[in-house]
């Protein structure tokens, strides 16, 4: 049951996104569509679940003052790993020569590294947590971020394009305006009071 | 001409924080006060211009002479924890005023995508030093222009009466999602 | 291992380990992944290839043939079916779109004229100027069999041959302005 909490909280009590707001760059950078929002979630949580296990193995051998740069060896490491793989893996273009995965995730991808959530979950959890505890948390905090970049995805990819993940629902253009910057930055305002609205009554409740 | 190109490209065109969205946890963080989004855009243009001025050298010195440019990530991010540490501590013994004024300012750079952000583009449009040390800085203005523009409105903002459910951050996006489509108008500038 | 004091000797120690065993690990995965980042970019470059030009057996991004041009370089990579030269995949700019930069590749026969073109790159507007794209709509198709000797690379309201875009002249006028770049660079390269 606890460890049930553990997992669950990410989604939407410590949302990072909508709760915590941590790591809006990627969350708004990449969330043209949902195909790519999600995926851009799922690479962080790659990291995050590697991370949050190493220092939670490794984190009470770290001398405190030098905790910080280890810390961030660590985690440059695996996004350059999750980067070299998807470079070999998913970087094939699409049939009318669509960018790839790794194209249309572009910078997003190394910036990884600077995304709060994982440092924030190392030195905040995994450091004091057991082996199975962190890598719980690391599951469930990235499937709550890859919620909701995948959220905000199709929010944006339905207004704006009429689809979702590529598929058509509505004839014609839709609002474009969401498929550019603006229109991420509107849909996360929206979205944010929405949420935590939700949040509120299930606190409450 | 070429480096006004990527002057004007990079403070309104690509406007780093509202078309490239790097940046946004100061964007969001700091804007409640006039004041303090300009130390913070002091803090940025200081640490984005020699961030970007050590990583082009180590990129070319280093990695792409030993072939090891997979290590591109790991170093950058080392290299600008570092450059912040060292700065805060010259700042400390050399200018108070100065570290009193941007002091605060300083760790939360590490993480500011923003930075590492420029440092990989320089690197990926192919910039030689000269450009990387000016798109570096056309974007800290760039990044400085959004920021106080917006802490600007969010000034005001606290006078009007927003209904309750939008208060705070929520209505923060709402305005920098106007302020983005104000930029839009720039688009065909370059 | 070192403990958790933080003496020099300690942190020193630990720094130099995770930077040891990271780098180790990164090479290895390196090491790895080369051949397939290798092979994906390859393909990448001939499935693009592929879509301009009519069928061939070579491997047309082997080498490329470098006209500059503007400050930057045309790319022009020959497709050879068997012993004849079927065409001819031209990676062009233009610097005039309405974000600026965009990236074509450019088809063409060995007579001159137009076969296919693609969109390698580029920032236009949703909705208005990535109507130049082929998955957005069929605009680009009224380029396919032109020769640019009888066709001028210019929108009706400049005086060529080209329909603009409903909306987007400037990105209509950005596209003439690559592919004219593309058959210049051709004219050039095909004089040495």
């Amino acid at each position: 049951m606890k460890q049930w909490k553990n997992f669950a909280k990410g989604f939407i009590k410590e949302n990072p996104v909508f709760i915590l707001f941590l790591g809006l760059c990627p969350t708004l950078g990449t969330t043209g569509s949902a195909i790519n929002g999600i995926s851009m979630g799922l690479a962080t949580m790659a990291v995050l679940v590697m991370s949050n296990v190493v220092i939670s193995v490794f984190g009470k051998f770290i001398p405190a003052k030098v905790r910080i740069p280890s810390y961030i060896v660590i985690i440059a490491s695996f996004v350059t790993i999750v980067d070299l793989l998807m470079q070999a893996y998913l970087n094939t273009p699409g049939p009318h020569g669509e960018p790839s995965l790794y194209d249309s995730l572009g910078i997003f991808i190394p910036l990884i590294v600077v995304n709060c959530i994982v440092l924030g979950r190392a030195e905040a959890f995994a450091s004091k947590n057991t082996v199975l505890t962190s890598l719980i948390d690391g599951v469930g905090m990235g499937l709550g971020f890859s919620f909701a970049l995948f959220l905000l995805g199709s929010v944006r990819e339905l207004l704006g394009a009429g689809s979702i993940f590529g598929m058509k629902f509505i004839e014609g253009n839709g609002i474009l305006l969401f498929v550019m910057p603006p229109g991420a930055f509107l849909a996360l305002g929206y979205l944010i009071a929405i949420m935590s609205k939700i949040k509120n009554q299930l606190v409450n409740s | 001409m070429e480096l006004i190109l990527i002057i004007i490209g990079a403070v309104f065109v690509n406007n780093i924080v509202l078309s490239k969205f790097l940046g946004i946890c100061p964007f969001i963080g700091v804007s409640n006060k006039v004041d303090t989004a300009i130390g913070m855009t002091g803090a940025v243009t200081f640490v984005m211009v020699l961030a970007t001025l050590v990583t082009y050298l180590i990129q070319v010195y280093i990695l792409e002479k030993l072939g090891i440019e997979f290590m591109q990530t790991v170093s950058y991010i080392l290299i600008i924890a570092a450059l912040v540490q060292l700065v805060e501590i010259i700042l400390k013994k050399v200018s108070p005023p100065l570290y009193q004024a941007l002091g605060i300012f300083l760790p939360l750079i590490t993480t500011n995508c923003a930075i590492l952000g420029v440092a990989i583009l320089a690197v990926q449009n192919e910039f030689n030093l000269v450009e990387s040390v000016i798109y570096a800085f056309a974007n800290a203005v760039g990044f400085g222009l959004a920021l106080v523009t917006f802490s600007g409105i969010r000034e005001q903002l606290e006078l009007a009466d927003i209904p309750e459910g939008m208060k705070g951050v929520p209505i923060a996006f709402v305005i920098a999602g106007i302020l983005a489509m104000a930029f839009m108008g720039f688009s065909n500038l370059v | 291992m070192a403990k958790k004091e933080s003496t020099f000797t300690n942190m020193l120690l630990t720094l130099v380990l995770v930077s040891l065993i990271s780098s180790a690990g990164l090479g290895f995965i390196y090491e790895v992944t080369k051949e397939p980042i290798a092979v994906a970019k390859d393909n990448k470059k001939r499935l693009a290839i592929k879509r301009v030009v009519p069928v061939f057996t070579n491997n047309p991004s082997d080498q490329a043939l470098k006209i500059p041009a503007d400050n930057d370089t045309v790319y022009i990579y020959t497709a050879i079916n068997g012993t004849d030269t079927v065409g001819y995949a031209i990676e062009t700019f233009t610097n005039k779109g309405y974000s600026g930069y965009f990236k074509l590749l450019a088809g063409f026969l060995p007579d001159g004229s137009i076969y296919d073109i693609a969109v390698l790159e580029h920032k236009e507007s949703p909705g208005l100027g990535d109507q130049m794209l082929k998955a957005k709509s069929d605009w680009s198709n009224q380029f396919e069999g032109k020769n640019p000797e009888n066709f001028t690379l210019k929108v009706s309201k400049d005086g060529g041959n080209v329909d603009a875009i409903t909306a987007s002249t400037i990105t209509s006028r950005a596209y003439c302005d690559a592919v004219q770049r593309a058959y210049d660079a051709l004219k050039k390269g095909g004089q040495q």
